[in-house]
């Protein structure tokens, strides 16, 4: 950190993005890059990182505001013009050609007229020494792990001559030794005299190998620290802001009894990652569970196994029957054997239209999917999803013009109405919920919180994934916070801190004991 | 980085708006949706009468009666129509429950073939034999749609376990069905020829109805179109191809078995494709040669399409097809005309027909009426 030369590589000015007339995902950001130094970029899901980023490398073009390279006001009006000014921008997805080797995928789209693949993949062999990668110029990108082909994508920008590097979640999809891999990389390039902004939510990683800490919340910049001169705490404290009040209702749980236990669940994928380790918990009758984390931390693949869409690699799930108290084992089962089990397990998926709904199928047909199994004959009867459709249309106030509209042809609350009356009308006696207000209007959410609570006082139990703290403080009677696909606390929803959970979100346990 | 200072001077390019712009319709009223076909049809057929008159100065009207003459001029031209009709639109029913499932199946040629083929063998094999006509014909049936069905699953097994690509697997069994049918008539009948024909197939024709030989297959096809109605719409089997066909995500996530209605699915298609192979074998020809589904497995996937899918406009879609290669036929002969200038007008006619699904899919708003509805 000794050579930070205080010349601006980037600085941003009053930068201001809006989407439709509602959504502010940048309202007047300035922000200053120094040459030569790693600049981490914090802040929770939706703070408005990932469109910063993107207005810098040439993908979206701010509203207002401006932006300079090394001193000279600028405007970037493609990833061509910002790869022109030196911008380059490593995405979380790869964008890469499965069947072309490493080589072929760097220098594709360069436009110089003097193409030798082997001057070529001799320049990418000696970009790759220089910073320290473990690169092979001529392996096929189809049979690369996760780490090599983020490897291609930097090599790939530093080939084209970036000296401003950003890198979004770049650890993301890495393991902790790869992880460290790639920051004696970083490290390397910082030396060279590269800039570099990272995103991350991992505080120890933001500690590790910052110089310095910009913080978003909501679109807006709290403040740049810098990394030697601050703490983990104050920086969660800048993240996640002053609480506030939301009034949701929260009633009492009722002689709550335990439904549903997950006993060390690990989930590890086919690259080697793992997704979720050692996960214990028990979900309770009467009671909301939140379930709080980053975006990505393994709650998805978490509800997806219980809910018997994935098998785990270990671990024990075991329901409770209300009725007779018997034990019921759930792990690797099919959604069908569950329910041919006499589970009673719904479950409202994070991607409504992809997953829970059929878009291009009206509300009838929707309501058919639980259903369509019911009756000994091989024609399908659609009188009682009519029914049903009707009903929930009347009681939740679907605005739609009638029950045969498709539901892609409704609005985000709509699609979400019809996708929760479903999941409650087969009255469960678990109900999971993954994001279930993500988009919606005040409105919507408010009903939605109602929907739930009046689950938890007929004796469900819930789990209720969200991704605003307020809502889960709120909301929830307990709070289970993953970070990095492990459980780093279960608080009680009625006493605990905004930035008690903050930091327990973004603060993975070291597991250098168990990495392999 | 060659556009260095290029890209320095660009500024934004000014808001404009396009000259047309193209939005998406939500709905369309029957009426328009008629309107823009048939002005679509009437537009190709002045196209076509212009096209006529220059390149080879007949009448055009004159053609078009002669093309109309073509399909229906004669009691016995209108039944061999309706007789193709009824074969194109049955194989178009086969392939229509795959592609409800988005399962691209390519290979309904094969699949007919080797239900005929099936069919021819067994008319040889138990040609000296003492079975009844009846027996044998059940036989044949069981055969046929045994052997669509092996061309159906084997893609459609492999797709759902190993994720191999349908269309290409598809389309390669095409031709596998094929050289065995010419390996077949090589043994069946050494002398050379390329067809085996009703010389050799003595038994297990298809009785006639009412004195017409096409009767039976179209009576047998009009059924198959309306089971089919029912099946895609109103069965469990319908719905889960559904399902299965808008996103895979959802039907795991209702628990249904993918693979399961993949195989099931397309064990369905071959089956039918096969019953199509043995009606045309057995029924009407009497006779097998490789070419004997005529490129029918691959135009009746323009019909599933043209008709959404939807059997009952397959009815349509297929009686177009049908009439326009039957009437470009006799014009042919009948004007002297050179065989590719009925092509022409037959691709004029479907450029339209297909290319106006875009004016009922999508609205057009222009700069200049954009602006005066803003006002």
């Amino acid at each position: 950190m000794s050579n930070i030369d205080k010349n601006y590589a980037l600085q941003l000015e009053h930068v201001t993005k809006t989407f439709g007339s509602k959504v502010i995902a940048n309202k007047d950001v300035d922000l200053d890059l120094y040459s030569g130094e790693v600049l981490a970029i914090l802040g929770e899901n939706g703070s408005g990182k990932t469109t910063l980023m993107n207005m810098i490398s040439g993908i979206y073009h701010p509203d207002a505001g401006d932006i300079y390279v090394k001193g000279n006001h600028v405007t970037i009006n493609s990833p061509k013009d910002a790869f022109a000014l030196g911008i380059g921008m490593v995405h979380q997805h790869f964008k890469l050609v499965d069947v072309f080797t490493a080589t072929e995928n760097i220098v594709l789209g360069i436009e110089d007229g003097k193409f030798n693949l082997k001057t070529a993949a001799a320049k990418v062999a000696e970009i790759s020494s220089r910073y320290g990668f473990d690169l092979d110029p001529y392996k096929k990108i189809y049979t690369m792990s996760v780490s090599e082909k983020q490897t291609v994508e930097i090599v790939k920008v530093l080939y084209r001559g970036a000296d401003i590097l950003i890198l979004d979640e770049p650890t993301a999809v890495l393991t902790p030794q790869e992880t460290e891999k790639l920051f004696n990389v970083i490290r390397r390039m910082r030396e060279d005299g590269k800039s570099i902004m990272i995103i991350t939510h991992k505080l120890h990683e933001v500690m590790a190998i910052s110089d310095r800490v910009a913080v978003l919340r909501k679109g807006e910049h709290i403040a740049t620290v810098n990394t030697s001169e601050t703490n983990e705490t104050e920086l969660t404290d800048m993240m996640v802001g002053k609480r506030v009040s939301l009034n949701i209702e929260r009633t009492a749980a009722e002689n709550p009894q335990d439904r549903l236990t997950v006993k060390n669940l690990d989930l590890v994928s086919h690259e080697g990652v793992k997704i979720l380790s050692g996960i214990s918990f028990t979900a309770r009758s009467g009671e909301i569970l939140g379930v709080a984390g980053v975006a990505g931390s393994g709650q998805r693949e978490l509800l997806e196994i219980i809910a018997g869409l994935q098998s785990p690699t270990g671990g024990e799930i075991t329901y409770v029957d209300p009725e007779s108290g018997a034990d019921v084992d759930l792990r690797s089962k099919t959604p069908l054997q569950i329910r041919d089990l006499g589970v009673r397990l719904s479950f409202v998926p994070e991607d409504r239209l992809g997953m829970g709904l059929v878009g291009n199928m009206d509300i009838i047909d929707n309501m058919m999917l639980r259903s369509y199994r019911k009756g000994h004959t091989a024609f399908v009867d659609r009188q009682p999803p009519k029914e049903l459709a009707e009903n929930i249309i009347k009681s939740l106030e679907v605005v739609t013009p009638s029950a045969k509209t498709q539901v892609r042809k409704l609005s985000g609350g709509n699609v979400q109405k019809v996708l929760v009356g479903r999941e409650i009308a087969s009255s469960p006696t678990v109900l999971m919920a993954a994001y279930p207000v993500r988009g919606l209007d005040i409105n919507s959410s408010y009903m939605i919180y109602n929907l739930l609570n009046a689950q938890k006082n007929n004796g469900v139990a819930v789990i209720f994934v969200g991704e605003d703290l307020d809502v889960l403080l709120e909301l929830c009677d307990r709070i289970m916070v993953i970070c990095g696909g492990r459980i780093s606390g279960i608080v009680d929803g009625r006493t605990a801190k905004k930035e008690e959970i903050g930091l327990l979100m973004t603060k993975a346990k070291e597991d250098h004991g168990d990495a392999e | 980085m060659p556009n260095k200072t290029e890209a320095l001077k660009k500024g934004p390019k000014p808001e404009r708006d396009p000259l047309v712009s193209i939005t998406r319709r939500t709905d369309i009223p029957l009426w328009l949706g008629i309107l823009i076909r048939a002005g679509a049809i009437l537009i190709a057929l002045v196209l076509c009468g212009f096209a006529t008159k220059l390149v080879t100065g007949n009448d055009p009207i004159s053609v078009y009666i002669k093309m109309f003459e073509g399909a229906f001029g004669t009691a016995n031209k209108t039944w061999f129509t309706f007789h193709e009709l009824a074969i194109l639109l049955g194989i178009s029913l086969a392939v229509t429950p795959a592609f409800r499932m988005k399962f691209w199946n390519i290979g309904a040629e094969g699949q007919v073939l080797i239900g005929g083929l099936a069919a021819a063998v067994c008319m040889v094999a138990f040609s000296g034999s003492s079975i009844s006509d009846g027996l044998l014909i059940v036989i044949m049936l069981i055969s046929s749609i045994f052997a669509g069905v092996i061309w159906g699953v084997l893609p459609a097994a492999c797709k759902a376990i190993w994720k191999t690509n349908e269309t290409l697997f598809t389309l390669l069994m095409n031709y596998i069905a094929m050289y065995l049918i010419d390996f077949f008539i090589e043994k069946a009948d050494p002398s050379g020829s390329h067809t085996v024909d009703s010389n050799t197939l003595v038994r297990g024709w298809l009785p006639e109805i009412a004195g017409q030989k096409y009767l039976l297959d179209i009576l047998l096809v009009a059924l198959l179109t309306v089971i089919m109605f029912v099946y895609l719409n109103y069965s469990k089997h319908g719905y889960e191809i559904s399902v299965v066909g808008e996103s895979e995500n959802t039907a795991r996530y209702v628990g249904i078995n993918v693979k399961k209605v993949i195989i099931r699915t397309m064990a369905v298609s071959g089956a039918i494709c096969g019953i199509i192979g043995f009606l045309v074998v057995s029924g009407v020809s009497h006779s097998i040669d490789k070419n004997f589904v005529k490129g029918r497995g691959f135009t009746a996937i323009m019909v599933s399409w043209l008709a959404k899918f939807n059997p009952f406009m397959m009815v349509a879609a297929a009686f177009l097809l049908v009439f326009l290669e039957r009437g470009s036929d006799a014009i042919t002969t009948a004007f002297d005309m050179n065989a590719s200038f009925s092509d022409i007008l037959t691709g004029i006619i479907l450029f339209f027909i297909i290319g106006c699904e875009f004016f009922i899919n999508y609205k057009l708003r222009f700069r200049s009426k954009a602006k005066k509805e803003a006002e």
